[in-house]
């Protein structure tokens, strides 16, 4: 009732014409305005038309935003990331609007626990706890890990499924691969930036297996029937998911860690928090969570226990490992000392990055040259044939183009993840190099052509000797760019299971739970790698523009 | 090293445009010819199909064996006999923008006739010398003034020793003294049996300087 008066009152004010309010805008209003004309007839001022609008306009969004301000205190946002699938959230098959698995009915169920309304936000996995942080949303459900890191850094509610992390194999393997100590020298996949991942990483010291990082659960799973990994370290509830969607896989029954899921939020929510406690209490008490679990096919003796344990209000270690020692805790340390763990691995990375971009660009400017001499020298066909590459690789994504390289012919050819990469990047790159140079071979004069000629070069020889060297010249300031491009743009690669920068710095983002420390570093190495070369171009530009201007 | 040049019937047009309508003439072994007419008349393109540059409509050019025939592209072997043969001077030189003017006069002897680089440089700076611009061979053409930009383009195109040299207007940025030292090149180089053409509106140099005058109008030679 309150805003709608106070809308009538403005509403009024604006009607009348040259009000006083209406008038007294402001010094930046009133000298848009220009001045009314002198008439001894009253004129409507039409010039004020433009400020009533403005006002009008910015009363009208002010409103809004109080009221769907308003309308967010009666809701609970909460963040999820479909990509995950069922059982946890996925695109109800029935209307893809619609989310639908257990972390859904769980929002609900909270939400209705605190009479608020739930309302869903896409966010990807990796990110919920960074959107939690900010206040994009209240809370995050979407299969969230019960880590030590966690519960140092956010509020997390009691835990409400425990999960048990297991290893899966090829049928063939599952009589000699049983623990992470018979992998030794074998490579295991995992989804990047999770508890199992970071298992693996102890792993790898322990018993000299090779962690490979997924960026989704899917693929670790159809690597592993390609050959390409040995096992997959996940969760048990993805684990029987692809078992029983996949043939030739056997899921081994020993849990390397268990585990739980929880909800996530911010740790100034921690009232919030308590009441979604209670609620979540409340639920294992009374069986709806067992009904929500056993309708979406997940319900174990382990619940049964874990909500004893939790509604007699006895405390719950985050993880419980049966094989190595529990895995650090990043969060746990000091920031220093995890900024200091996690240095070496990110030079590592930064090493991955560079090394990966300085290839994929000299394989690019190789191709691009001969794409784009291809297309300028070539007869009819060839440069049907070029144009179609190059407007097909500059036309598609290239997420799109590497995910086919690597998972797409994989039943064709089954490409290492790293010559992927470089193939994938080196193939899109080398698109828009011929462009490049397409443009630079034009732009060199006709005059310098025709003096080559006459003196008697062939056109393979004017090619190599004055059009390619002046071309190079005017392509420099632009393949700089682009190299630059490509140095951040390798950072695609890690949908392949190339760890490099980008990926690395996420991983140690999530497990610190900041991206402030991580974010920084990443940015500093990344300008340490981008700087010296822009200021080596920008040099030789200068030495060259200053030869033939 | 000795040339004769015969250019008959040579037609030619733009769309609408009648650029060559019928020119002809005939040049024998040494001795300095000018073409001359109004600007538009075609003795430009009268030069760059003889040099293998320009596609004609009809005629035929025959330079001592060689016949360039109308209407059809020219073969390989064609255009590297040509180019054997026929030097060109252009109006604007067209030096190459990377390269110092010794590696300008280099270039071609070293990739097209397969000389040593030290042979090339050593006679590049011969003709350097000869034509008064020897303390230049370092400079970039952007450093070069428009006399100095016209001798080492001379220079590059007689590094491959062509017994037919043509020069598009080559008196148009030299002043009155610089025509006169272009005049008495052009001469020593027509004692060695060499022949020129160009193509020039100054008649006083025409005059004092070639052996003989071609005039040009409507793309005729009259």
């Amino acid at each position: 009732m309150k805003k709608r008066s106070a809308r009538s009152s403005l509403l009024f004010s604006l009607r009348v014409g040259p009000h006083p309010h209406a008038l007294s805008l402001g010094g930046a209003a009133s000298r848009r305005c220009p001045p009314a004309p002198r008439s001894g007839r009253r004129r409507f001022p039409f010039s004020l038309v433009p400020c009533v609008l403005s006002l009008f306009c910015f009363a009208s969004a002010l409103l809004l935003f109080c009221s769907s301000a308003h309308a967010k205190q009666q809701e609970l946002t909460w963040a999820g990331d479909p990509e995950g699938g069922a059982p946890f959230v996925e695109a109800d098959p029935a209307d893809p609007n619609r989310v639908t698995g257990f972390d859904v009915e769980i929002a609900e169920l909270i939400a209705k626990g605190i009479s608020r309304t739930p309302r869903f936000l896409f966010v990807p996995y990796a990110s919920i706890d960074q959107a939690i942080e900010r206040g994009t949303a209240d809370i995050g459900l979407s299969g969230m890990e019960d880590t030590p890191a966690r519960r140092a850094a956010m509020a997390t509610t009691i835990p409400y499924y425990a999960f048990r992390e297991v290893l899966t194999v090829r049928d063939g393997d599952a009589g000699t691969l049983r623990h992470l100590s018979d992998l030794k020298g074998r490579r295991v996949g995992t989804l990047g930036g999770t508890m199992a991942y970071e298992i693996l990483l102890q792993a790898e010291r322990h018993y000299g297996l090779r962690a490979v990082s997924y960026d989704d659960d899917v693929h670790p799973y159809s690597d592993l029937l390609l050959g390409r990994v040995d096992a997959v370290l996940l969760d048990n509830v993805l684990a029987e998911r692809r078992r029983k969607n996949m043939t030739g896989i056997t899921v081994q029954p020993e849990a390397v860690a268990t585990s739980h899921y929880v909800g996530v939020l911010a740790a100034r929510n921690a009232s919030l928090r308590d009441a979604a406690n209670e609620v979540l209490r409340s639920a294992m008490g009374d069986g709806t969570l067992e009904r929500i679990f056993r309708k979406w096919g997940v319900w174990n003796d382990d619940q049964p226990a874990l909500y004893a344990k939790l509604v007699a209000r006895q405390p719950v270690p985050p993880v419980s490992m049966s094989e190595l020692d529990r895995p650090i805790a990043v969060a746990t340390l000091s920031r220093w000392q995890a900024t200091v763990r996690y240095i070496p691995s990110l030079i590592r990375a930064a090493a991955v990055t560079l090394v990966l971009s300085c290839l994929a660009m000299a394989l690019a400017v190789t191709l691009g040259v001969l794409i784009a001499s291809g297309r300028v020298y070539g007869t009819a066909i060839p440069r049907l044939a070029l144009t179609g590459y190059v407007e097909l690789m500059r036309g598609t994504p290239v997420l799109l183009q590497l995910f086919v390289i690597y998972y797409g012919l994989a039943a064709v050819i089954k490409l290492p993840a790293f010559v992927a990469a470089l193939v994938g990047l080196a193939l899109n790159y080398a698109a828009y190099e011929s462009e490049i140079y397409r443009g630079a071979l034009e732009a060199v004069p006709p005059g310098q052509l025709e003096a080559a000629r006459t003196l008697g070069f062939s056109e393979r020889q004017v090619l190599r000797l004055v059009r390619g060297p002046q071309a190079f010249r005017i392509a420099l300031a632009p393949m700089t760019n682009d190299f630059v491009a490509l140095l951040k743009d390798s950072s695609l690669v890690s949908v392949l299971t190339v760890v490099e920068l980008t990926k690395q710095t996420q991983i140690f983002a999530t497990n610190l739970g900041s991206w402030v420390i991580p974010g920084t570093l990443c940015a500093t190495i990344y300008l340490l790698m981008s700087l010296p070369l822009s200021a080596l171009a920008r040099r030789l530009e200068r030495q060259w523009k200053a030869a033939t201007v | 090293m000795s040339t004769n040049l015969h250019v008959r019937d040579l037609r030619l047009k733009r769309g609408d445009r009648t650029i060559l309508s019928g020119t002809t003439f005939s040049l024998s072994a040494g001795g300095v010819a000018a073409l001359m007419g109004p600007s538009g008349s075609g003795k430009t393109t009268v030069l760059r199909a003889i040099a293998g540059l320009e596609r004609f409509d009809a005629g035929t050019i025959v330079l001592n064996e060689l016949t360039l025939n109308a209407g059809q592209r020219h073969s390989r072997h064609v255009l590297k006999t040509l180019r054997r043969q026929v030097g060109l001077v252009f109006q604007f030189h067209h030096l190459f923008e990377h390269l110092s003017a010794l590696r300008n006069i280099t270039l071609a002897p070293m990739h097209v006739l397969g000389v040593s680089a030290s042979v090339a440089e050593r006679r590049a700076m011969e003709l350097l010398e000869a034509l008064g611009v020897e303390h230049r061979a370092s400079a970039l053409p952007r450093e070069l003034s428009g006399g100095e930009a016209q001798r080492v383009a001379i220079a590059r195109a007689l590094a491959v020793d062509p017994p037919l040299l043509m020069m598009d207007e080559p008196t148009a940025s030299l002043d009155p003294s610089r025509r006169n030292e272009l005049g008495e090149l052009l001469s020593r180089l027509a004692d060695q049996n060499r022949t020129i053409l160009l193509t020039t509106h100054d008649e006083e140099f025409a005059r004092r300087w070639t052996t003989t005058i071609l005039r040009v109008n409507e793309g005729v030679v009259v």
